[in-house]
């Protein structure tokens, strides 16, 4: 497993596998009746978040709790940030406070990769979605999700559709599917693929009636009410109309088909209340997955050295 | 747990101590005392401790379907989250947990393992199974003790006492994961450190 995770890109297959396997069995904690290991006791997790989003650190925050880590939850709002302090100084202040891993949420791209790199702080970076680049995490959720219901991944067709160029759940998506063998394809309005689209590993499609009927997975992405009045699309209600999943399309997917969505949704814009609701809707459990895939990830980055070469397996 | 040296490492000396008639005779002796001890199989639990204490908890677990004509419930438990050594090691590849339906609590829970060494494995079990109920009693079997106590632990059910040096390495062969059934004494040549 590497030191830090910054890009659903980094990780090799194995490491990949090693972490989707190792979130099987962290999501059997979740069925005992002590939901708790003693893993990481005494390690330190910050959760850094420069932007608002209770939804990713509260998955954070029980990952790490469940394994015994002390998690400091550092908020940018009304903060030293909001006074004014760098990215840098934030480091280094939790570097002295000994934080042993760092979850980063940032509006900028890149920023974890900065803190990985700038030598500022020891512990390991988990990057928790950065600007409009990555969120590796939800990527590995997701895969996890549909590794569940469909199987291993190899030659599985999922379809992601919507705000493709915002969105840094579709990139980690692309890529780590890319790496376990599956197929994507893109479905969204022109004004919404990115310019460098052609080089990710990924077929697009304008039309999402035309994409339906082999995706064995359909992601549906949030559409984000910002972008509304920046004239992507003409209407909400066009959007909707023609990139949103409704009953009716639903039926167009295969049989074993299943509908993912990152949250948080908007009900009857991306996706309509009874296919949220339906019984392929898999939207809650990905929402439980995340928890045990951030524990692998917290487990796999935090628990033990890095040695110079393997080790020797102790006996009993 | 037994260790795996890796196949280059030089070996002068590596002497088969027990085979496999040995080894299924060591079980079935087990399983009687086992038995013996707990009267009847009604409240037994038979949980191996991965990896290879998995293999001999299902063979236990099938002796005693035998003797008593019961279905005996056996399953696995990872000790892994619950070691003391993870912060000195690289992290490791959890293995399965797999608790059989009727639970832990309130039965005797019997852990088998393959070797018997500084009793950390063991005492990492024991928080393992408090976190997943309450058992009326915890008992211990094992194949091999090999000796070097670091706990205070013992096996209620041995296959076999192995005198060994520290710079020795007992590796146990299990069919289902080796493809055959042998404990084997092993020492390094090259001045390595045995099993830590």
């Amino acid at each position: 497993m590497m030191r830090h995770l910054l890009s659903a890109g980094d990780l090799s297959r194995d490491d990949a596998t090693a972490v989707l396997d190792t979130a099987q069995e962290m999501l059997s904690i979740a069925s005992r009746p002590i939901k708790k290991l003693p893993t990481l006791r005494g390690r330190t997790v910050v959760n850094l978040f420069f932007e608002d989003s209770t939804r990713t650190r509260i998955s954070f925050e029980a990952a790490a709790k469940r394994l015994s880590a002390d998690v400091i939850n550092f908020s940018a709002k009304g903060s030293s940030v909001s006074k004014g302090e760098s990215l840098k100084d934030t480091a280094l202040t939790l570097q002295a406070m000994g934080a042993d891993a760092v979850v980063v949420r940032h509006h900028g791209s890149g920023a974890p990769h900065r803190l990985a790199n700038a030598a500022w702080i020891d512990g390991a970076i988990v990057n928790a979605g950065d600007g409009t680049h990555e969120h590796p995490t939800q990527a590995l959720l997701d895969a996890f999700t549909m590794r569940q219901h469909l199987g291993p991944l190899d030659g599985a067709n999922i379809t992601i559709v919507g705000d493709v160029l915002h969105s840094r759940v579709a990139r980690s998506n692309a890529l780590l599917l890319e790496t376990l063998g599956a197929n994507v394809t893109l479905v969204a309005p022109p004004t919404l693929l990115p310019v460098g689209v052609a080089s990710w590993p990924v077929d697009t499609e304008y039309d999402l009636d035309a994409a339906l009927e082999k995706a064995d997975g359909v992601m549906m992405l949030r559409v984000q009410r910002e972008r509304m009045n920046a004239a992507f699309f003409p209407s909400a209600r066009e959007y909707s109309r023609r990139y949103g999943l409704d009953a009716r399309r639903m039926a167009r997917l295969p049989e074993h088909a299943i509908v993912m969505h990152p949250g948080p949704m908007n009900r009857g814009m991306e996706i309509t209340a009874d296919v949220a609701d339906s019984d392929r809707s898999v939207i809650v459990e990905q929402v439980t997955n995340g928890v045990a895939v951030r524990m692998a990830v917290l487990y796999l980055l935090l628990s033990g050295e890095r040695p110079a070469e393997p080790t020797e397996e102790p006996q009993a | 747990m037994s260790s795996r040296t890796p196949e280059s490492a030089a070996l002068a000396t590596a002497r088969t101590v027990l085979d496999d008639r040995d080894i299924s005779r060591a079980l079935t002796r087990i399983t009687h005392e086992i038995l013996e001890r707990n009267r009847d199989a009604s409240d037994l639990v038979i949980l191996g401790i991965p990896r290879r204490g998995v293999p001999l908890a299902a063979r236990v677990a099938a002796r005693i379907n035998e003797v008593e004509g019961v279905e005996m419930p056996y399953g696995s438990l990872d000790i892994t989250m619950y070691r003391d050594d993870l912060r000195m090691r690289p992290a490791r590849a959890l293995e399965h947990t797999d608790i059989p339906a009727r639970g832990i609590d309130g039965a005797v829970v019997v852990l088998v393992d393959d070797v018997l060494f500084s009793g950390r494995t063991i005492r990492s079990a024991l928080d393992a199974l408090n976190d997943l109920g309450r058992p009326k009693a915890v008992q211990l079997a094992v194949l091999v003790d090999r000796g070097h106590r670091e706990l205070p632990i013992r096996a209620d059910f041995v296959g076999k006492n192995l005198p060994t040096s520290l710079a020795e390495n007992v590796r146990v062969h299990l069919a289902e994961s080796d493809g055959e059934d042998a404990v084997i004494i092993a020492s390094p040549t090259d001045g390595t450190e045995g099993d830590a």
